[in-house]
C-alpha cells in the first residue's frame, strides 16, 4: 500500500469549560490522525468529550469553554492560527459538521434550496445563480432526493429526508473531511439504515474522511473501519474496526462490547458498574480506575499515555505498557 | 504486579462530595447576573422607603392638603421640595403621592391578575364551553382602547365619589384581559406536559394537579403578568389624573401635575412645583420597565443565561 | 381467569383537524390479552407512526379508543370510579422515554418518588417513606445522597431514567408499560436498566408491555412481540421465532436493517424497496404493500388476515394464506408467556 499522508492531525488538543462548580476538562490532550477517505468512529458515553472534540475542531468552542491548547491540521493548514474570516470559510469548504439534531436546526421558514443558497454564497459569493442552482441539484441528487425538495420547507419533509439534506448541506462545498455527530439518534432502525448508507456512498464520492460520533456500537460495526473508544476526555483505545470487536483492549472498550446485546448472549447482562466521573474532580491517575475490574496500583496514580502496540493499534492502559512508539510519533504504515 | 481491585465508591464520593447550594445561594447568585432586575428593584425599593419613611415622620395629613402652609415657596431648608399654589407642602405631596399612586397600582395589578389567572385556568382546563365563552369576551374586548373607555367611565361619574380606591377599581375593569390570554396560553402548554401525566398516574386529582403541579409552573408568568398590571395600573390613572379626572383633592402624581399645568406654574416662575413630580414618574417608569425585562429573562428560558 | 388486561377490537383515529375530513388511524382493531397469573413481558415493536405509542397512552386511560374497549380486570378503564380508579392507577405505571421531562422542574426529584407513596398509601411515616425511596435507589444502583434533593436538570439523563426505574420498583405494579425506556439512555446504562426491569418480572411478578423500535433490546428482554405498521399488527409470537425466523415481509426488513455489532453480519440483505413513505396516502388493502418487495394484486384489494405460520407465530400476509386463520381477537393465542 502507498503510504499516504494524514488528511487529519488534531495534536494535544485540549479543551475546558469553567463552569460556577469549577473547571472542567472535557478534553485532555487529545490526538488524532485521518487518512482520506477513512472512516473513523467515535464512541463513549455522554459528556465523555465526543462533541466537544467535533466543536474543537470546528473553533466553534463557546463560553463558558475555552480551547487552550492543541494544533487541528487539515493537510498543512493550522485551523487554530486561521484568523476568524478565514475559519469561517474553512467551515463547510475543508471541514464540515452535521451536528447533532441537524434535523431540528433547519430554518422553519425557508424553503431548502434558500438555506443551500445562502451556505454557498457565503462561501463563493462570485458564482453565477445557475451554478448555484446546479450544485444544489447535484447535492440533492446525491443524497437520493428528489429535485422537488428544493421547493420544499422542512415540516413537509420526514425525519430522515430532513436528515439527509442536512448531509447535503454538508457536503454542498467538497469539504476534505466531514464529522456527522449522531446523524441517526431520533431516527427509526430503517430510515437510520437509509441514512448511513447515504452518508457511505456520498462519503465515497468525495474521497472525504468522515468522523462519526455515536454511542452506538452496532452503528459503528456496520459502518467504520476505525474505532475510537473515548472516556473522560482522553481516548482510551484506537483500534481497527474488527479488532475491536473481536479482541477490545481497554478494559472500558472491552466492558461496552461485552455489555452490547447481540443475537447470541440472550439473558446476559452486563453493564458498567458506577457512574461517568466528574469532569470537574477527576480520578487521579487513570481516569477509569475506580470502575475497572483490573486496576493496578499504578492506575491510581499515573495516567496512562496512549501507546501504539505492535499491531498498529493505540492503547492507553498500564497492561499494555510496553511501548513500541509513542502515539505522536508520524505513523509510517498506512492505517487500513 | 499484584491486581487490586479498588472498591468504586470512595472515588466517587470525592467528586459527589460538592455541596448542594441552598435555595438561597442559587437566587443570589441568579441576581448577580440579571441587572435588570436588581436595579429596577433597588429603584422600587428606594421609592417605597422614601414614601414610609416619609410617612412616618411628617404629618402628612396635613401637609399635602391646601391651606396647610405658606404657598409659592421655592425649595429652603423649611421645605426642602417647596410649596406649591395652594399651600401644599411639596415633600409631603410627594410622599403621600408615590404611597396612593403605588396602592393604586397595586389593587390594578392584583385584580388584573387574579382574575386573569382565575379565568385562564377555567379556560384552559375545562375547555369546550366555558373556554369559548371567556375567551369570547376577552377576544372582545382586548382591542378596544382601554383609555378612551376608562374616561368615559370616569368622566360621567360625579365628581365627588371619586377616591384613589374607586380609581382603582374602573383602571382594573380593563386590565384582566391580558393576563387571562397569557395564563391560559401557558396553562394549555403545562397541561400537555408529560410530568402532567406521571402525576396522574401517580394518583393526583384533577385539581390537585391544577394546584400543585401547573401554578408552582407559572409563577413566573404570574408575577410577570402582575408587575404589567402595576405598570398599566399606575399609568391609567396618572393618565386619568393629569386630565383632571382623579380624585382632585388627593395628592396623585397626575393631580399635581394637571394643576401645575392649569396654573402655568413655569411661566410664574415656580419650576420646582411639577419638577418632583414629573422626577417621580421617570423614576417609577424606569423602575417597572427594569424589573419587567428582568423577569422576562426569567421566565423565558431561552433568553436566561445558563447557569 | 379474568384477563388482567384486555384491548378488545380497539381502534383509535385521529382526525386533522376541525375542517378536514383527513383522518389518521392510529390503531386498526387491535386486541390482545394479559392473563392474571402468569407476569409476561410482551413487546410491542414498530418505528413512529406505527401506533405503539397510541397503544401505551390507551392502555394508561390518557386518550380512549374510538371503537372497541379497554378492560383492566375485566372493567372498562373509562368507566371506573373512586376506589376503583385509584386501584387501577396504583397497579398500573409506566417508565416513559424522556428521562427529563417527566419531572416537574418546579419540585426536586423526590416529588417524583414521594407523590405516589403518599397518594397510595405505601407508608405509614415520613421515615418509612424516606426507606422505601432509598431502598428503590440503592436498587437501581443510585446512591440516595447523590440524587435525593437534587433538581432534575442537576443530575445527568442515566441518573434521571434510573430514578424513573426505582419509581416503578417502588410501586410495584401489576402492570408496567415501559415505552421507549432505553433508547434516550446511554448503551452502557442500558444493560443495567433493562436488567432492573426483567427483575422485577422475575421476583416480583409484574407483567411489563415493552414499547421500543429497537428489536435487539427487545429480543432480550421480551418473551412475546407483536410487530405493528401504521397501526396494523403484522407479525406476532413467540420473540425467538419471530426475530430468528421472520415470516412477514416487514419484519424482515426490520431485522436486517438492524445495525448488529458483529462486524460479520451486514446491512441489508433485504433490499429497501420504497424510500419514504408518503403522508396521507389512503390505501385499501394491506398497509405494507407500496413498500413490500413480495406485493402481489390481493395485498393491494384486502388487507389480509393473520395467517398462524407457527404454534407460537402469526404473519398477516397473503403469503401464507394456505396457513389457518387466527382470528384478530385470538392473537393472545400465540403469545407465550
Amino acid at each position: 500500500m502507498t503510504p499516504t499522508k494524514p488528511v487529519l492531525r488534531v495534536i494535544d488538543l485540549q479543551v475546558s469549560y469553567y463552569t460556577e462548580a469549577g473547571r472542567a476538562l472535557a478534553l485532555d490532550r487529545v490526538s488524532l490522525e485521518l487518512y482520506p477517505g477513512e472512516k473513523l468512529g467515535m464512541v463513549g458515553e455522554s459528556g465523555c468529550g465526543k462533541s466537544t472534540m467535533a466543536l474543537a475542531m470546528m473553533r466553534m468552542i463557546k463560553p463558558p469553554g475555552r480551547i487552550e491548547g492543541g494544533q487541528v491540521f487539515i493537510d498543512d493548514v493550522d485551523l487554530m492560527t486561521l484568523p476568524e474570516a478565514k475559519m469561517r470559510k474553512a467551515r463547510l469548504s475543508l471541514i464540515s459538521y452535521i451536528p447533532q439534531g441537524a434535523m431540528n436546526s433547519l430554518n422553519p421558514v425557508l424553503r431548502i434550496e434558500a438555506q443551500m443558497r445562502d451556505a454557498i454564497k457565503e462561501h463563493l459569493p462570485t458564482m453565477r445563480d445557475a451554478e448555484v442552482q446546479a450544485r444544489i441539484y447535484e447535492a440533492l441528487e446525491s443524497v437520493e432526493l428528489r429535485r422537488e425538495v428544493a421547493r420544499m420547507y422542512p415540516h413537509e419533509l420526514s425525519g430522515g429526508m430532513k436528515q439527509r439534506v442536512c448531509i447535503a448541506i454538508g457536503i454542498l462545498l467538497g469539504p476534505k473531511v466531514i464529522i456527522a455527530d449522531e446523524p441517526t439518534s431520533a431516527l427509526d432502525v430503517v430510515t437510520q439504515r437509509q441514512v448511513m448508507e447515504t452518508l457511505d456512498r456520498v462519503q465515497k464520492q468525495l474521497g472525504a474522511a468522515m468522523i462519526l460520533i455515536g454511542h452506538d456500537m452496532g452503528l459503528m460495526a456496520q459502518f467504520v473501519d476505525k474505532v475510537a473508544v473515548m472516556y473522560a476526555g482522553k481516548f482510551t483505545e484506537i483500534s481497527p474496526v474488527r479488532d475491536i470487536f473481536t479482541n477490545p483492549l481497554h478494559p472500558y472498550a472491552r466492558a461496552l462490547i461485552e455489555s452490547l446485546p447481540t443475537l447470541n448472549n440472550k439473558g446476559v447482562f452486563k453493564g458498567i458498574p458506577g457512574l461517568a466521573p466528574s469532569l470537574i474532580n477527576r480520578p487521579s491517575g487513570c481516569a477509569f480506575h475506580p470502575r475497572c475490574s483490573e486496576a493496578m496500583e499504578i492506575c491510581r496514580t499515573v495516567t496512562p499515555a496512549l501507546i501504539e502496540q505492535r499491531d498498529g493499534r493505540r492503547v492507553a492502559c498500564h497492561l499494555y505498557d510496553q511501548p513500541i512508539r509513542r502515539a505522536d510519533e508520524p505513523a509510517i504504515v498506512a492505517s487500513r | 504486579m499484584t491486581q487490586i481491585t479498588i472498591a468504586s465508591p470512595q472515588a466517587q464520593t470525592r467528586s459527589e462530595r460538592y455541596q448542594h447550594p441552598s435555595r438561597l445561594t442559587l437566587t443570589l447568585r441568579y441576581l448577580r447576573r440579571n441587572k435588570s432586575l436588581v436595579i429596577g428593584l433597588a429603584i422600587a425599593l428606594a421609592l417605597a422607603l422614601f414614601s414610609i419613611v416619609g410617612s412616618l415622620t411628617i404629618d402628612t395629613e396635613k401637609l399635602a392638603y391646601p391651606l396647610a402652609v405658606k404657598p409659592k415657596q421655592p425649595p429652603s431648608p423649611e421645605y426642602p421640595l417647596g410649596t406649591d399654589f395652594f399651600g401644599r407642602d411639596l415633600l409631603a405631596v410627594m410622599v403621600r403621592g408615590v404611597w396612593q399612586t403605588a396602592v393604586i397600582g397595586l389593587i390594578a395589578g392584583a385584580i388584573g391578575t387574579g382574575v386573569g389567572v382565575v379565568l385562564g385556568f377555567l379556560s384552559a382546563y375545562y375547555g369546550g364551553a366555558v373556554d369559548t365563552l371567556i375567551r369570547g369576551i376577552t377576544e372582545v374586548l382586548l382591542p378596544i382602547p382601554a383609555f378612551l373607555i376608562l374616561v368615559v367611565i370616569a368622566g360621567s361619574i360625579d365628581r365627588k365619589s371619586v377616591t384613589i380606591y374607586t380609581m382603582a377599581l374602573i383602571v382594573s375593569l380593563l386590565a384582566w384581559m391580558g393576563p387571562t390570554r397569557i395564563m391560559r396560553a401557558q396553562v394549555l402548554s403545562l397541561k400537555e406536559r408529560l410530568f402532567v401525566n406521571v402525576a396522574k398516574l401517580s394518583g393526583m386529582g384533577n385539581l390537585e394537579i391544577v394546584f400543585k403541579e401547573i401554578l408552582p409552573n407559572m409563577l413566573p408568568f404570574i408575577l410577570a403578568s402582575f408587575v404589567s398590571g402595576v405598570f398599566a395600573g399606575i399609568f391609567s390613572s396618572f393618565g386619568l389624573s393629569v386630565l383632571g379626572l382623579g380624585p382632585l383633592r388627593e395628592p396623585l402624581i397626575g393631580n399635581t401635575i394637571w394643576f401645575a399645568q392649569q396654573q402655568a406654574a413655569f411661566f410664574n416662575g415656580w419650576w420646582w412645583w411639577p419638577l418632583w413630580p414629573t422626577l417621580a414618574l421617570i423614576l417609577i417608569f424606569v423602575s417597572l420597565t427594569l424589573i419587567n425585562i428582568g423577569l422576562d429573562e426569567l421566565a423565558n428560558p431561552r433568553v436566561r443565561r445558563t447557569e | 381467569m379474568t384477563p388482567l388486561l384486555e384491548f378488545r377490537n380497539v381502534t383509535k383515529i385521529y382526525s386533522k383537524g376541525l375542517l378536514s375530513r383527513a383522518t389518521t388511524v392510529a390503531l386498526d382493531d387491535v386486541s390482545l390479552r394479559i392473563e392474571d397469573d402468569q407476569p409476561t413481558i410482551m413487546t410491542v415493536a414498530g418505528e413512529s407512526g406505527s401506533g405503539k405509542t397510541t397503544l401505551a397512552m390507551l392502555l394508561l386511560g390518557f386518550i380512549s379508543p374510538t371503537h372497541g374497549q379497554i378492560l383492566y380486570k375485566g372493567k372498562d378503564i373509562a368507566k371506573l370510579q373512586g376506589e376503583e380508579r385509584l386501584a387501577f392507577r396504583r397497579e398500573v405505571q409506566a417508565v416513559f422515554q424522556d428521562p427529563f421531562a417527566v419531572f416537574n422542574p418546579f419540585y426536586t426529584v423526590d416529588h417524583l418518588l414521594s407523590v405516589p407513596i403518599e397518594k397510595f398509601k405505601l407508608a405509614r411515616s415520613k421515615r418509612e417513606a424516606r426507606d422505601k425511596m432509598e431502598e428503590a435507589l440503592n436498587a437501581v444502583g443510585l446512591r440516595p445522597e447523590d440524587v435525593l434533593g437534587r433538581f432534575p436538570h442537576q443530575l445527568s439523563g442515566g441518573q434521571r431514567q434510573r430514578i424513573n426505574v426505582a419509581r416503578a420498583l417502588l410501586l410495584k405494579p401489576r402492570l408496567l408499560v415501559a415505552d421507549e425506556p432505553v433508547s434516550m439512555v446511554d448503551a452502557s446504562l442500558r444493560a443495567t436498566i433493562l436488567e432492573s426491569l426483567r427483575r422485577m418480572n422475575r421476583e416480583y411478578g409484574v407483567s411489563i408491555i415493552y414499547i421500543t423500535h429497537d428489536l435487539t433490546t427487545a429480543y432480550h428482554v421480551a418473551n412475546s412481540i407483536i410487530v405493528l405498521y401504521r397501526g396494523s399488527v403484522m407479525e406476532a409470537g413467540d420473540i425467538d421465532c419471530v426475530i430468528r425466523d421472520p415470516q412477514h415481509p416487514y419484519t424482515k426488513l426490520l431485522i436486517d436493517s438492524i445495525p448488529w455489532p458483529d462486524v460479520n453480519r451486514r446491512w441489508g440483505q433485504t433490499e429497501i424497496k420504497a424510500r419514504e413513505q408518503d403522508h396521507g396516502s389512503v390505501e385499501t388493502g394491506c398497509k405494507f404493500a407500496s413498500r413490500c418487495p413480495f406485493v402481489m394484486e390481493a395485498c393491494r384489494k384486502a388487507p389480509p388476515p393473520l395467517y398462524q405460520v407457527a404454534a407460537q407465530q402469526a404473519a398477516a400476509c397473503y403469503l401464507y394464506e394456505k396457513q389457518p386463520v387466527l382470528a384478530r381477537e385470538q392473537l393472545s393465542q400465540v403469545l407465550p408467556v
